[in-house]
């Protein structure tokens, strides 16, 4: 995949930065970035995710590497050179202007003639389906309103790439489902390069092309977002994306992919994470989906023996909590069908799963 | 739809009403303290200092009976020898009263030179006897001074017993009444001169502060909280010292033996001490630093609240730094400035004690010579209308600011 050749649009090469001159925020970040691709930079807060964003866009200067555009290094270009657009979480549509003015602000600044720039407010008015509302000022839209004007003025002027930083965190849960199929719309329809920043998993999965999940200054893992929910490469990203159970346990056997492992539940089949080593403690990872409880017609290769703790109502859900003899919490996601079980407190039950979908990763 | 579609009874209505009224009256015992008191010391103050501008019954409750007698007196000739010898047995009864000396002010004010005329002539009618005086009052008040035959001194007595007057306003504004009851140029140009220095000086003091304290403030609203916090110390400093002492302290600077002198001298750049204090020059560089946190606060507050991602987004649209600061961060920040400009403007358009301190006679201001008239030459009227021109001036740019910037755009935080 780093293979891309001639076809990268967008490179970071061993980008690192420092604030403090002692510690490295963010510790040698490389990445290629195809054209037209939606990658989005995903992380816990001060992982390093929105400094990487601010190098780009250049308003934090870069410690040491590269990022070159086009196979231009634009490491010392001015920000104001760099035709890169953004989107900012709290929009930053300028409160003194119209919505039109706020649109026209970039082209204004390119010196385009009059008609032209005209023209073209209107079309990304229409664009983000806002055609009536050019005379308005941004404190007179709502939040939604408010972040498509945000949009259409970072895509107004063409830029080679455009920047997101948390751009629906102030929305609510269904403008910012909306706002989320939105963007996925106006990437497709128009192609433009996107890196996206967000702490919000829900919405890196369902809009990127690739993420980069980031920890501590550190890129865990940059993949589709299938392969990184179904084969994330350590714990940290099998804990950080989605629910995930942990079955502590040890490595008895190695036999190519596959390991046996031993737990307080019973032996199990899993596939074995890189670095992985006989003999050597080691977390089993299993989604709370892939978990079934008999009677079932799955196919399974594990069963582990557990006790009922408890199960919370969550409408098309019905979370099951479990613990196994050494106490380890286990949380089984059951549809709210016909086939969701009752169970006695504290009664014994048995939960099935295939080895494929688990993945045993060493201990820290 | 009517009140039983929507199950509201005239009772619950009244009992609504009932409630309403009831906040009412407690919103309104929430502020009557303050209202008593802004009353006291606010519009009793201001309406008196009007009423006084134009009330002056000083002169008609010394010679009551002369003005009556004077009323019917046209003005072209001397008057009757009724009117004269009415105001002789007037004149003798204040010399006994020594009320004199207030009368003899009054008519100098309204014909200069005649204070040593009125005082001398009630000395010597006071040795006279009554029941000669009622009779040849008027033959005795012409031998004691020759300016009692002349119309103009008449005029200046009936002028001076007017209740209400705008004279002390024409004199404001350096006019006055000629003997036709026309209006001409008072032959000294004072006031004008005064109003217009004060107000140049004032708008250097604001562009002043502006200069100084706009990059301050982007600064610390830009700096970390830590170190915006550290500055504001300083900012707030000067509010916590006593107004006074930093006045002398600027006196200690700038004399020809102060510091900035002696610096000056030593450095070589000059050989002879600049005269800077006791000048306009002093009294700019003194106020402009005392108002400067006026200028610093409110921007401060607005700047702190603008986020920086706005000149972050003009940037990346393209804009050059500079021009980002003048499109989005001016408009944004023009709350603050206003707020600032308008505060340090109107403060520094009423100053008093630096210029009086440090001012010399080059730099002083309206309140200055308002003082002046309070204290030293007792002629209060004069003050109050100076007082109320310079209020009504106020006014008067509040409005052009108004006007032309708009009071919703002004933000102290």
């Amino acid at each position: 995949m780093k293979d891309l050749g001639s076809d990268v649009f967008l490179r970071f090469d061993n980008v690192k930065k420092t604030y403090d001159q002692k510690n490295l925020v963010v510790k040698g970040f490389d990445m290629d970035v195809q054209d037209g691709e939606f990658i989005t930079l995903l992380g816990p807060s001060g992982s390093g995710k929105t400094t990487v964003l601010m190098m780009l866009a250049g308003f934090e200067s870069v410690t040491s590497g590269d990022i070159a555009i086009a196979g231009k290094s634009i490491t010392r270009t001015a920000p104001n050179k760099r035709n890169i657009g953004m989107v900012f979480q709290n929009y930053a549509l300028f409160p003194h202007m119209t919505v039109a003015e706020n649109l026209a602000y970039p082209l204004t600044v390119r010196k385009l003639p009059k008609p032209q720039i005209k023209a073209r407010v209107a079309e990304y008015l229409d664009l983000v389906e806002l055609s009536s509302f050019g005379n308005r000022r941004p404190g007179q839209l709502s939040g939604g309103q408010r972040q498509r004007v945000a949009l259409a003025r970072a895509m107004i002027f063409e830029p080679t790439l455009i920047l997101m930083d948390e751009p629906l965190g102030a929305l609510d849960k269904n403008l910012r489902e909306q706002m989320q199929f939105e963007i996925t719309r106006l990437h497709k329809k128009l192609g433009f390069t996107v890196i996206y920043v967000t702490h919000d998993q829900t919405e890196a999965l369902s809009m990127s092309d690739r993420i980069a999940v980031f920890n501590d200054g550190v890129v865990q893992q940059c993949a589709p977002p299938s392969e990184l929910y179904e084969r994330p490469v350590n714990a940290f990203v099998a804990d950080f994306i989605g629910e995930n159970n942990f079955v502590p346990g040890r490595v008895t056997s190695l036999q190519g992919s596959t390991a046996q492992v031993q737990t307080e539940g019973g032996p199990l089949v899993a596939q074995a994470a890189e670095g992985l080593v006989q003999g050597q403690a080691c977390r089993v990872s299993i989604r709370p989906e892939k978990l079934f409880i008999p009677p079932t017609s799955h196919a399974h290769d594990n069963a582990l023996t557990v006790r009922f703790n408890t199960r919370i109502y969550v409408g098309d859900f019905i979370r099951y909590y479990f613990k196994m003899p050494d106490g380890t919490d286990i949380i089984v996601k059951v549809l709210n069908d016909l086939s969701a079980p009752e169970f006695a407190d504290n009664a014994e039950a048995q939960l099935l799963w295939l080895a494929s979908d688990c993945i045993a990763f060493p201990a820290s | 739809m009517t009140s039983l579609d929507t199950g509201l009874s005239r009772a619950d209505a009244q009992n609504a009403a009932r409630e309403v009224r009831k906040r009412k009256v407690q919103a309104f015992l929430f502020v009557v303290p303050l209202l008593v008191f802004v009353v006291l010391a606010f519009v009793a103050p201001i309406a008196t200092m009007l009423y006084r501008s134009v009330h002056n019954p000083t002169v008609a409750n010394l010679v009551p009976e002369t003005l009556a007698a004077l009323s019917d007196w046209s003005g072209e000739t001397l008057p009757d020898d009724a009117v004269l010898t009415q105001f002789a047995v007037d004149l003798k009864r204040m010399a006994n009263d020594r009320t004199s000396g207030q009368i003899a002010d009054e008519i100098n004010r309204a014909l200069p030179g005649m204070s040593s005329v009125v005082k001398a002539t009630a000395r010597s009618l006071r040795r006279v006897d009554d029941a000669d005086l009622a009779t040849n009052g008027a033959a005795l008040l012409l031998a004691a001074n020759d300016r009692w035959a002349e119309p103009d001194t008449w005029r200046a007595l009936k002028a001076a017993g007017r209740v209400y007057t705008a004279d002390y306003y024409l004199t404001s504004v350096d006019l006055e009444h000629t003997a036709g009851g026309g209006i001409v140029q008072r032959d000294t140009q004072i006031y004008k001169k005064l109003y217009v220095k004060t107000l140049r000086m004032a708008l250097i003091i604001t562009l002043l502060t502006i200069l100084l304290g706009y990059p301050l403030a982007f600064y610390m609203a830009h700096a970390s909280d830590g170190l915006a916090n550290f500055l504001m110390v300083f900012v707030l400093l000067p509010f916590w010292t006593s107004l006074l002492v930093r006045t002398t302290a600027w006196i200690a600077l700038l004399q020809t033996n102060g510091v900035v002198n002696s610096t000056l001298m030593a450095t070589g750049i000059t050989d002879a001490p600049i005269e800077m204090l006791y000048t306009e020059f002093s009294t700019i560089i003194a106020m402009t630093h005392i108002l400067l946190p006026f200028m610093v606060l409110p921007l401060y507050a607005v700047m702190r609240g603008i986020d920086s991602s706005f000149m972050r987004a003009a940037i990346s649209m393209g804009s050059r730094p500079l021009g980002a600061w003048y499109k989005i961060y001016l408009p944004m920040s023009l709350p603050g400035l206003s707020a600032g400009a308008l505060l340090v403007f109107i403060i520094s358009v009423g100053y008093y004690i630096t210029p009086a301190l440090v001012g010399g006679t080059d730099g002083q201001m309206i309140s200055n010579i308002i003082a002046f008239h309070m204290r030293e030459s007792n002629n209060w009227e004069l003050a109050a209308a100076l007082g109320s021109l310079l209020l009504l001036l106020i006014l008067l740019l509040y409005w052009l600011f108004d006007r032309f910037v708009g009071t919703d755009n002004i933000k102290l935080g």
